[in-house]
């Protein structure tokens, strides 16, 4: 289109549409080619699952880099069964769990093995300003099938969270969490949560647990690392890391570094339970 | 003759490309209801969609909590989101002068590039306590967050297409009412809004679609508790939180349900979009 202006020029539109597909294609073209070229490279171990384990996989991912910087670790999250079903499915080199395996695990994925990198308690915290400092494993149990109500407001894990697992199992003894509790999908969501709630209560990884959020003795013994090593506190379960066969190549190397010296002294740092 | 070559070779790639978003589709739904299968056959189709648990660690995977979770949040989102919108769009659209709208009306489509974990960070951190003060007891989070928070998100969408179509309306319409006397206000009120109907209409159906679909800011304002949104102080949750939060660890059954989840949530998109398409042609 062009219009005549006053002078009686004629001026041609200068918006006038260009092809835009030829450049549309280079740009395809470009980002297929680049696609192509960003897989895994052999010198990666991809590791991922249990909130729990992640920061302390982070950690010993670091460590392990700065031993052996011809090897990369990318930690990812995304929750235990998460780890197992990403581990089983090839997805991840290594998969991180806060817990066992189920039955119907070992049964679906017979090759998977179980190695205990460390161990962990699962503290009971409240708002640092809850007047209450230790509940029984009974109380605990009835605060978490009532749900939240003018008392509390209870957090829980999604549904596959390791965590949520150990806690079902040694706390609830199988009874139900009350749905109108709120559900939330790490252990950093729930300390966040309980950190800036009044009147909340909900359970995370003694590594997770800081002065902005206040940890509740069971039966007036304390969530410490001595008493979940002597046994005397109730909630406590192994960290796990699961490969498909036995741990060998790069993921093996990996895990030996876990299991060694350095790698157990980080476990410590980071408040959780050595395994040696 | 290059010349028509390229005119027919560009005219086949298009073509392609025409045809291979229409096959996605085809390609997606498929692939939805095939994972669905298994819990369709091994729960049932109608105790997933009118029951009201949701424990699939003990087998009960109800999911018409999270159908009402959805709906209600959504139909209080654009109550919020409606009126202030089609306020804003008259605003643009008639009576900010030209300086003012070429600031607000960028600022305004601005706030659909906010990536949507950005909306629901600030609803955490800031909607959330809020709330709880207000409300008195509970964390914050809640329907009434994930109502404000969906209600910002959808509010761009809604305006800048109603003010596209006030601007549309024939300018001797607006002439024709001052010239019979009728005062701007009156103006707007009984002739341009009317002439924008099927445009405005159009515009809420797509903000609603916006609104049904949106995660991840409601995963974290929302407390994703399965149960009815019986008070708009209280949690609920989702039907596109519900997938999003446990799909990572989910396997078997459990998995297939949210994949019925997906499902439900395809056909309730295509039933909102099918709505907004014959409202849009016969001219509501």
């Amino acid at each position: 289109m062009s219009k005549i202006n006053k002078k009686g020029e004629i001026v041609y539109n200068r918006n006038r549409r260009r092809s835009f597909l030829l450049p549309l294609f280079i740009l395809i073209v470009a980002a297929l080619a680049l696609a192509g070229c960003g897989g895994t490279t052999s010198s990666t171990i991809t590791t991922g699952g249990s909130t729990t384990v992640q920061p302390l996989a982070d950690k010993w991912a670091k460590a392990f880099e700065a031993q052996d910087p011809g090897i990369k670790v990318i930690v990812q999250g995304g929750g235990s069964s998460a780890g197992v079903k990403g581990c089983a499915q090839g997805t991840l080199d290594i998969g991180a769990a806060s817990r066992e395996l189920k039955s119907s695990e070992t049964d679906q994925w017979p090759d998977l093995v179980v190695t205990h990198v460390a161990a962990d308690g699962v503290a009971i915290v409240v708002h640092p300003s809850c007047s209450v400092t230790s509940l029984t494993l009974e109380e605990i149990r009835d605060i978490f099938a009532a749900g939240s109500n003018n008392t509390w407001t209870v957090l829980n894990r999604e549904e596959g969270s390791g965590t949520r697992e150990v806690f079902e199992k040694k706390v609830m003894a199988d009874a139900e969490v009350a749905s109108n509790a709120e559900f939330l999908p790490s252990n950093g969501a729930i300390k966040q949560k309980v950190a800036s709630t009044a009147n909340a209560i909900g359970y995370i990884s003694l590594g997770y647990v800081d002065s902005s959020v206040k940890a509740l003795s069971i039966g007036g013994i304390a969530c410490s690392e001595a008493n979940c090593l002597s046994g005397s506190y109730p909630v406590t379960r192994y960290l796990n890391f699961i490969t498909k066969g036995e741990p060998a190549g790069q993921s093996g190397k990996f895990i030996d570094f876990c299991l060694g010296a350095k790698g157990q002294k980080i476990v410590e740092q980071e408040g959780y339970i050595s395994v040696r | 003759m290059p010349r028509y070559f390229v005119d027919r070779l560009s005219r086949h790639t298009v073509s392609i490309f025409g045809i291979a978003a229409f096959l996605i589709l085809v390609l997606i739904a498929l692939f939805i209801l095939k994972d669905s299968l298994p819990a369709l056959k091994e729960v049932g189709l109608i105790d997933i969609l009118f029951g009201a648990k949701w424990y699939p660690s003990h087998g009960s995977f109800g999911i018409l909590t999270m159908l009402a979770g959805s709906v209600v949040t959504t139909l209080l989102a654009l109550a919020i989101a409606v009126p202030l919108a089609l306020g804003c769009a008259i605003f643009l659209a008639e009576v900010a002068p030209p300086r003012v709208r070429s600031i607000t009306r960028p600022a305004v489509e601005l706030l659909v590039g906010i990536p949507s974990v950005v909306y629901g960070l600030v609803g955490m951190i800031v909607l959330c306590p809020f709330i709880a003060r207000l409300s008195g007891t509970g964390s914050g989070s809640s329907v009434l967050a994930a109502a404000i928070v969906l209600a910002i998100m959808v509010l761009p969408t809604i305006t800048s297409i109603s003010e596209d179509n006030l601007r549309a309306v024939p300018v001797h319409y607006k002439e024709g009412a001052f010239a019979l006397g009728a005062t701007h206000w009156q103006t707007i009120y009984h002739v341009l809004l009317p002439a924008a109907r099927r445009g405005i209409t159009a515009a809420v159906i797509l903000g609603t679609g916006r609104a049904i679909g949106e995660t991840m800011a409601m995963i974290m304002v929302i407390g994703n508790s399965p149960i009815f949104p019986t008070s708009i102080f209280g949690p609920a949750r989702t039907l596109t939180g519900n997938i999003a939060v446990e799909i990572a660890s989910a396997t078997g059954i459990h998995e297939s349900a949210l994949f019925v989840t997906g499902l439900v949530l395809f056909i309730l998109i295509m039933l909102i979009n099918g709505i907004g398409l014959i409202a849009y042609r016969r001219r509501v």
